[in-house]
This record gives structure tokens, C-alpha cells and sequence, in this order.
């Protein structure tokens, strides 16, 4: 069997929707939501290379490298703002993050 | 110079941020409120750069682009961040907050928005949101001792990175599909093919989808009410103003440039956003006590009206929403403006029955308050009418008139909740009285005040302020 691009694609939309439902499922921990997060940048980056590899095109592979760098600076400031909330909270369960509602 | 000057605003912007940000890391606290000015000039170049150097045509390979519509939306932004900066020194050396990082801050994340405005190319699209996002997910959650603010800053960064993830792969699929990233190709392509296939179709969807989270557009407003109570007061009158305006310029570039052929496909989307968001920003409103929680709500309503005129599609709607925009950015300002003088001998108070009797107590306030209330719910004679008459009459002109007939009902509803607020300041028993506002914070809401006022400005600037908005909006054709 030949892996063509469909297969890449269908690869990059199981773990996009894996991602995303991990982020709503998910009730224990912010630190999994952060992990869904990078999920989702990286099955979009597994479609960029795919139709970039297919097209014979660089774009999309100059894109991913932008995303890889977006990325970090994402879980960076994230993580910043992790922190801030476990040292006010004493907690990171995602139940508690409830202050406001309506 | 050549294609720098289409992006001298910026450059000034960037520049001067990472000179401020040297400057605060030698000069410490001193040093806080030079950079507060520095920052509010910078953003005034920045803002007018556009106008006065008028430079039109595009740079790096048509990635960045530079026409009048970006020179009109961009002058608004900086306006909007200078006073946002402006009406935010007050409330930080009281609250002791004052830390110069939030002016840099403030830079980056209009530097985001500028590149957003003139985004000519997916990438150009995206790294102009994720500048924006990233500095506005912190400035959400600047007030780090506070729980609320932190909390605040969690969900906005958690749901703000869904929405980029959803937008980005929407961008993946437009890339795959039309073979390329640049917005003029793109058309070419939907141009020749005449047909868009399906996975166009679904990377637009995600495309619009993850922009509509940045509007706070329903059904993917759920951040706004949280994010909009517990971020630091001047942050909330920041983020109902400036990245509101720039995302739905983003809005406006996408489906009227690269997809201005799928009119049918995108038109679609953008009624079912228009709708859910004027009924739940209306519905969502009737129930709020608390002041902030409350203009969120009105933030989600009106980002719907905008998106009534934005239905219609052509020059005309961009115009209509144009016009909608700047008036409802000077009512917002000037809101917060006085939302920020409630502040009693204890701190800050955001209930509504903390306005109770204001009238008795301070005159002027309870005035400009009544007075953004009443140009928010549009009645007539407030630049709020005139906002909505603009925004509505393009999509009635276009057949959607059973959509202006939802609008109207949303407007009536809305206007309930903003005469409740006039119903406590002028009929209600009087609340704790408040301490007298700084300058800075009467002087902008007067000024506000006096510009929503129509009878003091119409007559002297509608005709050549519509006509800069016209060619800004035609600019795009």
C-alpha cells in the first residue's frame, strides 16, 4: 500500500479531533488541556508538510517552522499563567476554575 | 526606504517597545511613567502614521498590505490604545499595579494588530493574531495576586489557543486546497476554478470560526463574561475596544478579499453568528449585576450589529460597519471611562447598585453615564442611532430585511438593561458616595461624552468623516 496524502490528512484530523475533545472531556487537570493544545498545532502542522511534500510547494513548510516557534512562546506564556493561578488557587483541578459564573 | 514606508507605523511601534522594554529593565520602577507617555506617543504615531504618510501598495511579496482601509482602522486602534493606556495610569498607581510592563504590553499587542489589519497572506494573518493573543492573554491576568485575574487569564489563554488551533487548521486546509498562502493567488484561484470544493468551504468555516472567538461573536463568546469581570478594570476597557475593531477588520479582509467569490458560503456564516450574538448578547444582559459582566454582554450584542452590516457584503456593508465601529469604540471608551470613576473610600465597586442616587451625589457623572447608556441602546439622537442606522440600512438595502427585523428586536430588548443602569442613577436610593475621579478619567469621559453628543459635532464632520470612510471601504475593492 502507498501512503499518499490521504492518509496524512486523515491522520492530522484524528488528532486535531482527539485535541479538541480532549480539551472538553477532560476534567482533572489544566496541565492535559495545555498537552490537547499542542495536539492541535501539531496535527496542523503533519497537514502543512503533507500538502507542501505533495505540491512540491516550501510555503507550508515555512509555515510549519512558524507554528513550531509560535508554539513554544504559546506554552511559554501559558505556563506563566499556570503558575500564576496555582500560587492564588493552590490547585490546578479543572473543576475548581469556577470563580465566575453566569 | 521604498516598501518600509507601508509598514513605518509598526516599525515605530516595535522600535520603541523593545527601547521602552531596555529602558523599564535598567531604570526600574522610576522609570513607569515615562514609559506610560513614551507608549501613548508611540501609539499616536503609530495611529496616524498610516494617514498622514498615505502610502498605499503592499511589501514583501504582497504578505503585508497598506491601502486607506488599513489607514482608517489602524488610526482608530492607536486612538483606542492611547486612551485605553491613558485611562489605565490612575487605576495601577492606586490599585499598586504600576509596573512599566503593561505599557509594553500594550505595544505588542497593538503591534499584532496592525500586522492583522494588513494581513495580505495567511501567515501574515496568523502571526498578527498570535502577537495580539499572547500579549493580551497576560495583560488578562496582570493583576497576579488576585485569583479572579488569574482565572480570568487561564480561560481566555485556554480558549484563545482553541480558537487559534481551529484557525489554523482552517488555514492548513485553504493552503492545501488552493496551493497557496497569498490572498490575491487565492482569489485568482476560486477566480479559475469557479467551483470551491468542499475542503475550501470547511477550511473557511474554521477559519471564520476561530476569528469569530476573537470578536467574541456567539456561539463562541463563553470567555467574554469571565475574562471581562476579572481582568483589571482597564484591561476589560481595552479589550472591548481596540482588538475587537481589528478582528473584525481581519474579518472584513478575509471575506472580501480572497473569498469575495464565495459570497454565498460565507454570508451564511456570518448571519448565524450575527444572530446567535444580538440574541444572546441581548438575552445574556437581562440577569447581570455586575457592571463589567454586563458590557461584555453588550460587547457580544453589538459585535453582532457590526456583523448585520458586514452580511450585506460590498463596499457598502464595509462602510456601514466602519462607521458602526468608531462610534461604538467611543461609547465603549468612554463608558470605562467612567465605569473606572466607581471607586468609593474601600476601592473599586462594579455593581450596578453602587450607582444608586449618583445623580444626587455627582452630577456630571451620572450624566455621561446616562448619556454612553443611551448611545449604546440607540436612542435616537446619540451617535448610537446613527451607528445602527448605518449598520443596518446596507443589509436592508441587500434583501436581509427579516435580519434587520431581528436586530431591531435585539436593540429593543438591549435597551432594557441600559435604561436599568439610568433607572438606578436617577431613581434609585443613594449608594456609598465616590471619591473624586483624577483628570485624566473626567477629561476622557467628557470628551466622549461631547463626541456621542450629535447635536455639538454632526452637522460639522458627517459629511467628510463618511467620505474618508467610503474610500477607506471601497479601498478594498
Amino acid at each position: 500500500m502507498v501512503i499518499g496524502l490521504s492518509h496524512y490528512l486523515v491522520v492530522a484530523a484524528i488528532l486535531f479531533t482527539i485535541g479538541v475533545l480532549g480539551i472538553f472531556l477532560n476534567r482533572k487537570n489544566v496541565i492535559i488541556i495545555l498537552m490537547c493544545l499542542e495536539l492541535i498545532l501539531l496535527s496542523v502542522n503533519i497537514n502543512f508538510v503533507a500538502f507542501a511534500t505533495h505540491m512540491g510547494d516550501l510555503a507550508g513548510q515555512v509555515f510549519a517552522l512558524f507554528i513550531l516557534t509560535v508554539a513554544a512562546a504559546e506554552a511559554a506564556v501559558g505556563l506563566a499563567i499556570l503558575v500564576v493561578y496555582f500560587r492564588n488557587r493552590g490547585d490546578i483541578a479543572v473543576e475548581d476554575v469556577n470563580l465566575m459564573k453566569g | 526606504m521604498g516598501q518600509f514606508t507601508f509598514l513605518f507605523g509598526e516599525i515605530v511601534l516595535a522600535v520603541s517597545a523593545l527601547v521602552l522594554l531596555m529602558v523599564g529593565a535598567f531604570g526600574g520602577s522610576k522609570s513607569t511613567s515615562f514609559i506610560r507617555y513614551a507608549s501613548i506617543v508611540a501609539l499616536l504615531i503609530f495611529g496616524f502614521a498610516g494617514v498622514f504618510l498615505n502610502a498605499q501598495g503592499s511589501s514583501f511579496d504582497g504578505a503585508f498590505l497598506s491601502d486607506k482601509f488599513s489607514h482608517y482602522v489602524k488610526a482608530l486602534i492607536g486612538i483606542a490604545a492611547a486612551s485605553a493606556l491613558w485611562f489605565s495610569r490612575d487605576y495601577f498607581k492606586r490599585e499598586r499595579l504600576d509596573q512599566f510592563e503593561y505599557s509594553i504590553l500594550m505595544l505588542f499587542a497593538v503591534l499584532g494588530m496592525g500586522v492583522m489589519v494588513s494581513a495580505g497572506n495567511l501567515l501574515t494573518l496568523y502571526i498578527g493574531i498570535e502577537m495580539q493573543s499572547l500579549a493580551l492573554y497576560v495583560m488578562a491576568a496582570f493583576n497576579r495576586d488576585s485569583l479572579r485575574a488569574s482565572e480570568a487569564g487561564l480561560k481566555y489563554f485556554v480558549l484563545g489557543a482553541l480558537s487559534s488551533g481551529m484557525l489554523l487548521y482552517g488555514t492548513s486546509l485553504i493552503y492545501g486546497f488552493t496551493g497557496t498562502l497569498d490572498f490575491a493567488e487565492i482569489a485568482m484561484h476560486l477566480e479559475q476554478t469557479g467551483n470551491p470544493g468542499a475542503g475550501i468551504i470547511a477550511g473557511l468555516v474554521f477559519l471564520l470560526s476561530g476569528l469569530a472567538f476573537k470578536i467574541s461573536a456567539a456561539p463562541f463568546h463563553m470567555w467574554t463574561p469571565d475574562v471581562y469581570e476579572g481582568s483589571p478594570t482597564p484591561v476589560t476597557g481595552f479589550f472591548a475596544g481596540a482588538p475587537k475593531l481589528a478582528a473584525l477588520a481581519l474579518i472584513t479582509r478575509v471575506i472580501m478579499g480572497p473569498f469575495e467569490g464565495m459570497e454565498a458560503a460565507w454570508q451564511q456564516v456570518i448571519i448565524v453568528l450575527a444572530v446567535l450574538s444580538m440574541v444572546i448578547g441581548a438575552v445574556g444582559a437581562l440577569t447581570q449585576t455586575n457592571i463589567k459582566r454586563l458590557m461584555a454582554y453588550s460587547s457580544i450584542a453589538n459585535m453582532g450589529y457590526a456583523l448585520v452590516a458586514l452580511a450585506a457584503g460590498g463596499a457598502g456593508g464595509v462602510t456601514g460597519m466602519l462607521i458602526f465601529m468608531s462610534i461604538y469604540l467611543i461609547t465603549v471608551i468612554g463608558a470605562f471611562a467612567c465605569i473606572l470613576q466607581m471607586r468609593t473610600r474601600d476601592g473599586m465597586v462594579e455593581q450596578i447598585s453602587d450607582l444608586g442616587g449618583l445623580s444626587h451625589s455627582n452630577m456630571p457623572l451620572a450624566s455621561f453615564i446616562t448619556m454612553m447608556m443611551f448611545s449604546l441602546a440607540g436612542i435616537p439622537f446619540f451617535m448610537g442611532f446613527f451607528g445602527k442606522w448605518y449598520a443596518f440600512a446596507p443589509a436592508f438595502n441587500s434583501g436581509l430585511a427579516w435580519l434587520v427585523v431581528i436586530a431591531l428586536i435585539a436593540s429593543v430588548v438591549g435597551a432594557f438593561y441600559y435604561l436599568r443602569i439610568i433607572k438606578t442613577i436617577w431613581f434609585d436610593e443613594q449608594a456609598q458616595s465616590f471619591v473624586k475621579a483624577p483628570v485624566s478619567l473626567s477629561f476622557l469621559s467628557s470628551a466622549a461624552g461631547l463626541l456621542i453628543f450629535p447635536i455639538l459635532l454632526l452637522p460639522f464632520v458627517a459629511a467628510p468623516a463618511r467620505n474618508v470612510i467610503e474610500a477607506a471601504a471601497s479601498s478594498l475593492f
